[in-house]
């Protein structure tokens, strides 16, 4: 990898489910991208993914055990741009209520809480199915995304208590609206998969690319 | 608000889309990732790959299909049929798709849906479930009963029953095919649908019976389905997704809209 910057994507593989639908995404964009555990090839890319689908829990324990909140800390010290996906962005924040409880990375002040509806209200969790993304702040990454877009969302623990000088997204479901986009620097995140969301993930992932 | 999904399924025989009445004879249709790339692009929420005959030869799921098909399309795919086990459903998700489907290995041994939702997580888990309506007895006090092997074989397991067990062992999903209206296009098995529904707090796609736009507006208001399936509407060029989508949005149904 030598000592330069390459223009190359890293997506942090921590072993947090399928990575592939994530690479394959920013192939189809035409970016360049490695699925990397190498602290040293996240070191040399020009940006930085970290995705996640599994539980807090195990992600935060694979993510620390193979040293990459390290190399992911230093990649957002060092102003490289960060896109963070779903649990990634959840662990961005102070505590994640699921496993009984998971100290994260606290990037963000902020914790992550599960869905509550009254049994009566019969809303299925996890939210999963496609919604609307209300975009706050005109963020370059959600540039000329129209305003009815959806995003394909699946999750069960939502971002509660977020400042909102980082929210850059919100969405509602069963009556509870939650933050669904967060930007701060040259960190933004994401609960929805921009890379199953069709289209508008593909115009958002190629907005990332340009960024 | 989360939209009501629109989903295609594309039954896979020796890597041809093909398509059966009540899982007798069957017709091919196409390439599989050419149709998916078509659905994709005319607006279809999901797609779900069934290797129809890989549990009968006792093969594993073409893996390179669900490549191809994740190289292409970036919406989310569940594939069934054929999977033997945890590593089966690896292979899968590793593969690119987003969930994978068990049915009959699940009746035989149920610990599949927990094995698999610990390793992967509950929403890589879809529980599907072929049902027949029969008469109520204390064994199947529903009335609906959990069939294998395309109908052909009835496992005294109770639908309702067997639905809330599989949330329990932590299924994500629920794919719901009533065999009595599978093929039939006379439209979805509305109570049995509604009663699973309401039974589970995860989502559950209706399908078997869809032949009109009319009738996926029935499943997902009155059968408070969360997802339609379709296959046969779409697969001989009768209906687009658009249309469909459209059309159901028109009668106050949330679906996604396409921009």
């Amino acid at each position: 990898m030598g000592g330069g910057v390459d223009r190359v994507i890293a997506i942090i593989d921590y072993e947090a489910g399928n990575l592939r639908s994530v690479e394959y995404a920013f192939k189809f964009v035409g970016a360049e991208c490695v699925v990397t555990q190498d602290p040293q090839v996240i070191a040399a890319a020009e940006k930085v993914v970290f995705p996640g689908v599994g539980a807090a829990g195990s992600c935060m324990a694979n993510l620390c055990r193979l040293g990459l909140d390290k190399a992911l800390l230093e990649a957002l010290a060092s102003k490289k741009k960060v896109l963070a996906i779903c649990v990634g962005m959840q662990l961005l924040f102070e505590e994640s209520r699921e496993d009984g409880g998971v100290e994260c990375l606290g990037v963000f002040s902020g914790r992550v809480e599960h869905f509550e509806f009254p049994a009566a209200a019969r809303v299925k969790i996890p939210h999963m199915g496609w919604n609307a993304v209300a975009f706050t702040g005109g963020h370059p990454v959600f540039k000329d995304i129209p305003a009815a877009s959806e995003f394909y969302f699946v999750h069960s623990y939502y971002v509660e208590d977020n400042a909102p000088e980082i929210l850059a997204g919100s969405t509602e479901y069963g009556g509870k609206v939650f933050t669904s986009a967060v930007a701060r620097d040259n960190l933004v995140a994401t609960q929805f998969h921009p890379e199953k969301s069709g289209k508008v993930g593909l115009k958002l992932l190629s907005n990332f690319l340009e960024w | 608000m989360l939209s009501k999904r629109l989903i295609v399924c594309l039954d896979v025989r020796d890597k041809k889309v093909t398509k059966g009445i009540k899982f007798k004879g069957n017709v091919d249709i196409g390439d599989p990732v050419e149709l998916a790339r078509q659905y994709y692009e005319d607006g279809v929420d999901e797609l779900v790959f069934y290797d129809i005959t890989a549990s009968a030869e006792a093969r594993p799921i073409d893996i390179e299909m669900v490549e191809d098909v994740a190289k292409n399309i970036f919406i989310p795919f569940s594939v069934g049929g054929g999977i033997r086990g945890v590593e089966d459903m690896r292979r899968a998700l590793l593969a690119g798709a987003e969930k994978v489907s068990v049915n009959s290995l699940a009746v035989k041994n149920p610990e599949i849906i927990s094995e698999g939702a610990r390793a992967f997580g509950k929403q890589c888990v879809v529980l599907g479930m072929d049902v027949k309506k029969v008469a109520v007895s204390t064994s199947i006090p529903s009335g609906y009963e959990i069939v294998i092997q395309g109908g052909r074989k009835p496992m005294g397991l109770d639908a309702l029953e067997w639905a809330r067990r599989a949330e329990e062992l932590g299924a994500g999903e629920i794919c719901l095919n009533s065999i009595d209206a599978d093929g039939t296009k006379e439209g979805y098995e509305l109570t049995l649908t509604r009663l699973i529904s309401e039974a589970v707090s995860i989502p559950v796609i209706a399908s078997g019976g869809g032949g009109t736009c009319e009738h996926i507006v029935d499943v997902l208001s009155e059968g408070r389905a969360d997802a339609a399936l379709i296959a046969s509407m779409v697969h001989y060029g009768d209906y687009t997704c658009s249309g469909i989508k459209e059309y159901v949005s028109s009668k106050g149904v949330k679906m996604r809209p396409l921009v």
